[in-house]
């Protein structure tokens, strides 16, 4: 049982905002894996709640006409990761959110859920930041649409007010065409953790495929927020793919452009030690899924599933 | 032996699976009101008030108990028989609900309500005044000068025990040890080494949570239905702790998900059992959270050893020290018994020339209170011996495992303070058996002198482990059979069923001794101390040994009854059973007994002349088949000649002891520059006697090793030293191994029929815990030369060493 005094299943996004203004105890709920949580835990006890579970118009990954893919804000990780569009054309995202938790939660947790919970360790939220995803949100006074790298304000704070609800993230076409990468979530242990940190690396060749025309690094729980290190990306830009010695300084100027703490979860040095070290995995594994596809470069395909549509 | 030895199916897994087995939460009445308990939010102090206005005005709050109504004696809650010595009893140092905070979350107060939410919200405003003292959350910091005891009336300062031990001589020191061996080899011939040894605060993290409902009987009966894995020693710590005479408390333990050791002590059944006495008798269920479990009911002892030895340049030990000290937290709970536990293994280990020296120390701090966990301090001895081990043998760059075969425990070691004995003995061949599974000799070599970010490593440990508690204490338990009708029978143990497969054994063991069929054998799951015969519980690895001897006693009764029963019928089938339709099958088994055992009219069938096999009578061991015992049943219950009901019930105590031993070997790859540690391939060996059932055996040692993967590499209770606060008090913060963590398991025996165990067997229940973590550790010190002394090598902490170490 849990302890909220009112619960309130939403017909559409606009009466969700209606529900929302009405009750100023009022907050969303979603997936669950996060809200229910505090509520147990006493954090949010007594509070409405707003459902958006089950709106339709909020799940789902469509490909718009000019080629921009949009996602549902409450499209569950599990069919996220086995759309076949993301398959096809983002696999990063569908293996990034297929880390978070265990199959319940993911069959639960919705990606719009884990950007507006504000967490550093959103495991959806460095890939996205390395496709300088936009978010959706829509509120009393209309629609918005805020690149994610604007979003997080703080530690467990958005730009969102309380009454807008999320509705869609949009990844653009020329964010993912040509792009190659990879997700890497260190945790202490396989499943069912948080992130002690997240490394998303994101790769374009040049037209032989001997150089790095482009390059992105993100993290999560590098700092308080997730964050990019484009002086990091700077160094790599033209080098060529198997040049150790830029992948070892890629990693080495990460370091200048984080700003982890030590908790009782980790240490700062520890983090550090990772942050240096997943850059330079990531993007390795990152480069080896780009050279390895021999196929029309239209998308990060994953050599390991071929890019093939297992839904 | 046909029954025995064979992995037959779980009696329970049907119901286990389907869902249908019912657990002490299914079982509760209507309308059951809900108790929260209100823990402190300060370490160390006293409450001085509450403000429970707020708390009063929910809607639904029947009742709010605090500290100053309960009663004011204090009662003990390990899970030990009692003792009618008066030293020899455990420590009575908590109430129901405690003015004097010693630990973060003290129960101070409980709330009843009509309704879970009701409960919590209520808790939740309860408000509490105290008088604060700094917390003393660590070993070092309650033993220093001027400490403020816990435990004023019961120890003056907060050391709850010391003891000494010694090997060799009584009054061995390791300071004339080590002035012998100068004298004896010289200091050129020897080395000395000294290391700290740390284990950490481990939960217990058993899928059910300690739940219990209580209600007063309409005979008085105060009646708790509880997921403990004691029932009878429950019994008497709540009478103990509600000054109720015994048998006015009724415990009853249904199916239970989990234990392992941590519902070897009483927790919440005596406030459960308070609370319904409070609304009148009212049935009140209590549950207690997952954090609350965590900070608020036990944990394992974060040992920490330090150790010294001596050692001849070829390899030989002369002489150990081990000084252990035990983080014991706020309550006494099994009190000194596990470190004094953890130092008997330390000297009995190695057989060291010289002598050895033990001081173990257990210690109150105001932190969570440590108790009984699978295997009962050996985990963290192991650990502190085979760390120092490998230390020793690579400082002598020695072969670890020639190390131990040279120094190692022998046969026939029996330990001079208990005498506690290797009654069989396997370790070498487990020794011999892990060298083979895990290619030792070729990866010893193959591993040397790699370079590298990622290198492998393998590393073996040890252990020895005595199976149940004589003579240290009380060993007794009993069973009873129950004939019915059709000749099928209920075995009711009073050991329990805690998901170690204690059911299924015992019906395999019953079906061995009996000659009735394991299929028509009903056991009794639930342990009910109104009905259920005398036991201690589910500890120790005891069960299958010392439950074991009570169950083969009591069906070797149960048999000679049906036999006795059996040869009346043979020779009275002319008299008393003429009229029944059962005439002539008896007169022709009569006439086939006489025949085949070459008797005459007159003379007497006797009960040594047929055999039970196979729940069928007949003529002598392995001779033809006589009667079903369904017709011997049926006639014993409704014989208007001679009416029987066919029952035994037997109470044995237990006066033997005897080591099981094992090892684990283990292959590691270590990714240093993110430090982390991958086990490519692991085994355990096991010297457990006789397996009664080989599939159930195989299920512990698979959980046993995964539970000391999560003590080698993740799990570690937090508390911040500040505040006496645990820090990660759920099971996301607290580094279970998932499924995904865990590799593939490996689990040989050796099997060698030990002369003192029912059935041959012995301890085996604990024991795969014990050896895996060192393993690991002597692994890693393969791979990377680092030597990681403190558990759990977390990558963190592997990648602080490698830095300072400069390998990465």
């Amino acid at each position: 049982m849990f302890d909220i005094s009112s619960f309130y299943e939403a017909k559409s996004v606009g009466d969700a905002i209606g529900a929302l203004v009405r009750d100023p105890q009022a907050q969303i709920i979603s997936g669950g894996t996060d809200v229910l949580i505090r509520v147990r835990e006493g954090k949010d006890a007594g509070r409405s709640l707003v459902s958006i579970h089950n709106l339709k118009e909020l799940k789902g990954v469509e490909l718009l006409d000019n080629g921009d893919i949009r996602i549902g804000a409450g499209t569950a990780f599990t069919h996220i990761t086995n759309d076949p569009l993301i398959q096809r054309l983002v696999p990063m995202l569908g293996e990034a959110v297929d880390t978070v938790g265990g199959p319940q939660i993911r069959n639960m947790g919705t990606i719009g859920g884990n950007i507006c919970n504000g967490a550093t360790s959103a495991d959806s939220a460095s890939t996205l930041w390395t496709l300088e995803a936009d978010l959706v949100l829509e509120g009393p006074d209309g629609e918005h649409r805020i690149p994610v790298e604007k979003f997080y304000t703080g530690p467990g704070r958005t730009v969102r007010d309380r009454c807008q609800v999320c509705k869609y993230v949009v990844i653009h076409r020329d964010a993912y065409e040509g792009w190659y990468g990879h997700y890497m979530k260190y945790g202490k242990r396989k499943a069912m953790e948080i992130a002690t940190l997240g490394c998303a690396v994101r790769v374009k060749l040049s037209e032989d495929r001997t150089r790095i025309r482009d390059v992105r690094l993100a993290y999560g729980v590098a700092g308080p927020t997730p964050l990019r290190c484009r002086d990091a990306e700077e160094i790599l830009k033209e080098c060529r793919a198997d040049d150790q010695e830029a992948a070892a300084a890629f990693g080495k100027m990460a370091l200048t452009q984080v700003n982890p703490r030590t908790s009782w979860r980790a240490s700062r040095e520890f983090r550090m030690q990772l942050i240096e070290e997943l850059a330079k995995r990531a993007l390795a594994a990152a480069l080896e899924k780009a050279l390895a596809d021999t196929g029309e470069p239209t998308g990060d395909r994953n050599p390991a599933t071929g890019g093939e549509s297992n839904a | 032996m046909k029954v025995v030895g064979q992995g037959m199916t779980r009696v329970d897994a049907w119901g286990k699976v389907t869902g249908e087995a019912k657990y002490s939460a299914d079982l509760e009445p209507r309308d059951i009101l809900h108790g929260k308990v209100v823990h402190s939010t300060i370490a160390n102090g006293l409450v001085k008030g509450f403000d429970l206005e707020e708390a009063k005005k929910v809607p639904g709050v029947v009742k709010i108990i605090t500290c100053f109504d309960v009663p004011e004696w204090q009662f003990p809650t390990a899970g030990h028989p009692w003792s009618a010595e008066l030293h020899h009893r455990d420590i009575c140092d908590r109430r129901l609900l405690n003015q004097r905070v010693r630990l973060y979350g003290d129960d101070i107060a409980a709330v009843i309500a009509e309704t879970e939410v009701a409960a919590a919200q209520a808790a939740r405003l309860v408000r509490a005044e105290y008088e604060e003292y700094e917390p003393a959350v660590t070993v070092e910091a309650a033993m220093k000068e001027g400490a403020v005891p816990l435990h004023p009336d019961i120890r003056k300062d907060n050391v709850i025990a010391h003891s000494h031990m010694t090997m060799v001589r009584p009054d061995f020191t390791f300071e004339q040890g080590l002035e012998e061996a100068r004298s004896r080899y010289g200091e050129e011939e020897l080395l000395v080494l000294e290391e700290t040894y740390d284990t950490p605060r481990i939960s217990h993290c058993h899928l059910e949570l300690p739940v219990s409902w209580a209600y007063v009987d309409t005979n008085g009966k105060v009646t708790v239905t509880s997921s403990t894995q004691i029932p009878h020693i429950v019994r008497r710590c709540v009478a103990q702790a509600l000054g109720l005479p015994t048998g006015r408390v009724r415990i009853i333990k249904p199916y239970i998900g989990g234990g392992f050791g941590n519902k070897q002590d009483v927790l919440y059944e005596p406030l459960n059992a308070f609370l319904s006495m409070a609304v009148g008798g009212r049935p009140v269920r209590l549950e207690i959270s997952r954090e609350e479990t965590i900070y608020g009911t036990r944990t394992r002892h974060a040992i920490e050893g330090r150790t010294r030895a001596v050692v001849t340049r070829d390899g030989r030990v002369l002489a150990r020290k081990l000084e252990a000290y035990a983080n014991n937290g706020a309550y006494a709970s099994h009190g000194h018994a596990i470190c004094a536990n953890c130092g008997n293994v330390f000297k009995g280990l190695y057989q060291d020339e010289l002598g050895t020296e033990v001081d173990c120390y257990t210690v109150y701090t105001s932190s969570p209170t440590a108790g009984a966990m699978r295997a009962y301090g050996i985990p963290q001895s192991v650990w502190i011996t085979e760390c120092q081990a490998d230390d020793i043998a690579a400082a002598l760059g020695m072969d670890p495992l020639e190390f131990r075969k040279k120094n190692g425990v022998k046969d026939g070691y029996r330990d001079p303070a208990n005498g506690i004995t290797f009654h069989s003995y396997g370790l070498d061949q487990c020794l011999e058996r892990g060298r083979q599974a895990i290619g030792w000799d070729r990866k010893r070599k193959a591993y040397a002198g790699q370079t590298g970010p990622v290198r492998r490593g393998v590393g073996m440990a040890m252990f020895m482990y005595k199976t149940g508690v004589y003579p240290i204490s009380l060993e007794t338990a009993s069973a009873r059979m129950v004939l019915n009708q059709d000749g099928s029978l209920q075995l009711c143990m009073g050991a329990t069923e805690i998901g170690q497969g204690a059911d299924t054994v015992f019906t395999q063991m019953a079906a061995e001794t009996t000659g009735i069929r394991a299929d028509r054998i009903y056991i009794v799951s639930t342990q009910d101390t109104d009905t259920t015969p005398f036991d201690t519980g589910a500890y120790g690895s005891r069960q299958t040994y010392v439950s074991g001897m009570a169950c083969k006693a009591c069906g070797e009764k149960l048999r000679r009854r049906i036999l006795e029963y059996a040869a009346y019928m043979l020779n009275h089938e002319g008299k008393d059973l003429s009229k029944t339709v059962y005439k002539d099958l008896v007169n022709q088994a009569a006439a086939q007994v006489r025949e085949a055992l070459g008797l005459s009219g007159e003379e007497e069938i006797r009960e040594e002349m047929l055999d039970l096999a196979d729940s069928r009578i007949l003529a002598g061991k392995g001779g033809r088949e006589l009667l079903d015992l369904a017709v011997v049943a049926e006639v014993a219950f409704y014989s208007r000649d001679r009416s029987r009901h066919i029952t035994a019930e037997v109470t044995h105590q237990c006066r033997s002891n005897t080591f099981a031993s094992g090892c684990c070997f283990v292959d590691v790859e270590v990714d240093m520059p993110l430090g982390l540690v991958t086990v490519k391939e692991i085994i355990n060996v096991h010297d457990s006697g006789t397996l009664i059932n080989p599939e159930t055996a195989l299920g512990q040692v698979h959980g046993g090793m995964s539970m000391g993967l999560g003590f080698g590499l993740s799990e570690e209770l937090l508390v911040d030293e500040k505040t006496g606060r645990v820090l990660n008090d759920n099971l996301l913060d607290y580094k279970i191994p998932t499924a995904m963590d865990v590799p593939d398991l490996k689990a040989e025996f050796v099997i060698l029929e030990d002369p003192t165990g029912p059935y041959g067997n012995k301890a085996l229940g604990e024991p795969p815990a014990i050896p895996v973590a060192p393993a690991i550790r002597n692994a890693i010190l393969h791979a990377t030369g680092v030597h990681m002394n403190r558990a759990p090598m977390t990558a963190q902490r592997l990648i602080e060493k490698f830095r300072e170490q400069n390998l990465i």
